[in-house]
């Protein structure tokens, strides 16, 4: 199914993409049908700068476990950082 | 020399003239025989404008039928792939329903203008885009509307969604033509409910609708290089578009 189910964050950010580094400034994070990855549904993150255009993108398509471990490694990987050594 | 035997389709992508004037780009596939002959218009999934659905606009040109798809993300990422393209246009919450109505009549127009239209136009459309046939169902004059597992045609998108696609209920008294809807039963986006509220609807505003919720089946199981892909139920599925199309689009 389609569940046009989509979170959009602002973020600030450097990413990779086909052709170098951008400035991200946004991310989509949904549920649909993945273009690559080979199962009917994957957890789908999209790390773009809109106004720089399509070129500058960084995809990501990830069964539900991986997005999880994703998850909780970030905010584990914040939790363990001594108070003030990033920016909030 | 090589010597030509038959002429059969030939495709293109090219420009028209799309909701407020501006370029758009549409892939289409002609017949290369000056017989009448009726069109297709083809709306694409919210993934976008990919292969899959390219070869879907050529299998209507090998039906019989000159056929168009509007890259409905033309704007927002010119020559992009369409995964990039899709991305975009998600992010900036899909396409507007007055912007999606004046490219397909940009389509709908360019089928009807060709040397061998016979004046007979259908519409057809998957995922979010069997939503957008309905809409554009109801505000052009085609001739014939598939609605392939659309959702979101008689409830909104949520509160808090990106996407803003409000209920077609208000305006399905408007729809212009008979109208095929292919959906699955183990679909949720629409679900059997939302598709039978969808029948019901249709039948007290008099309207010709004819469903086929298929078992086994969930969503996009048209799609070729998914997992959803349903052959036995595509292949009946398939025969169904081609009946109903031979009925309302021939001269």
């Amino acid at each position: 199914m389609c569940t046009y189910s989509t979170e959009l964050v602002e973020v600030r950010a450097s990413a990779k993409g086909a052709a170098g580094w951008f400035p991200a400034t946004s991310a989509s994070v949904y549920v649909d049908h993945p273009v690559d990855f080979p199962a009917g549904h994957a957890v789908m993150i999209d790390v773009l700068n809109v106004a720089r255009g399509a070129h500058d993108r960084v995809g990501l398509e990830m069964d539900a476990r991986s997005a999880r471990l994703l998850a909780e490694a970030i905010l584990r990987t914040l939790d363990s950082v001594p108070a003030g050594l990033l920016e909030e | 020399m090589v010597r030509t035997l038959r002429s059969e389709i030939a495709t293109s992508f090219i420009e028209l003239s799309g909701h407020g004037a501006e370029s758009i780009e549409v892939y289409v596939a002609t017949v290369a025989h000056p017989s009448p002959r009726g069109g297709v218009v083809v709306i694409h999934h919210l993934p976008g404008f990919d292969e899959g659905i390219r070869e879907i606009v050529r299998k209507f040109a090998v039906m019989g039928y000159n056929a168009a798809c509007v890259n409905l993300y033309y704007r927002e990422a010119p020559g992009a792939s369409s995964d990039d393209a899709a991305a975009i246009a998600r992010a900036q919450g899909g396409v507007p329903d007055e912007r999606l109505v004046g490219d397909v009549a940009a389509a709908l127009a360019y089928l009807r203008d060709l040397d061998n239209s016979n004046g007979r136009v259908g519409v057809i459309g998957y995922c979010s885009g069997g939503r957008q046939t309905v809409l554009a169902a109801c505000h052009l004059d085609f001739d014939a509307a598939v609605d392939c597992y659309g959702a979101f045609v008689v409830v909104g998108t949520p509160e808090g969604s990106p996407f803003n696609f409000p209920a077609l209920t208000p305006i399905l008294a408007d729809l212009h033509c008979p109208m095929l809807g292919l959906f699955g039963a183990d679909d949720q986006y629409p679900s059997p409910e939302q598709t039978s509220e969808l029948e019901a609807l249709l039948a007290h505003a008099g309207k010709n609708f004819t469903a086929h919720t298929y078992e086994g089946a969930g969503h996009a199981f048209f799609a070729v290089d998914r997992p959803s892909y349903r052959p036995e139920v595509a292949k009946e599925a398939w025969s169904e578009v081609a009946d109903f199309f031979d009925i309302h689009l021939s001269a």
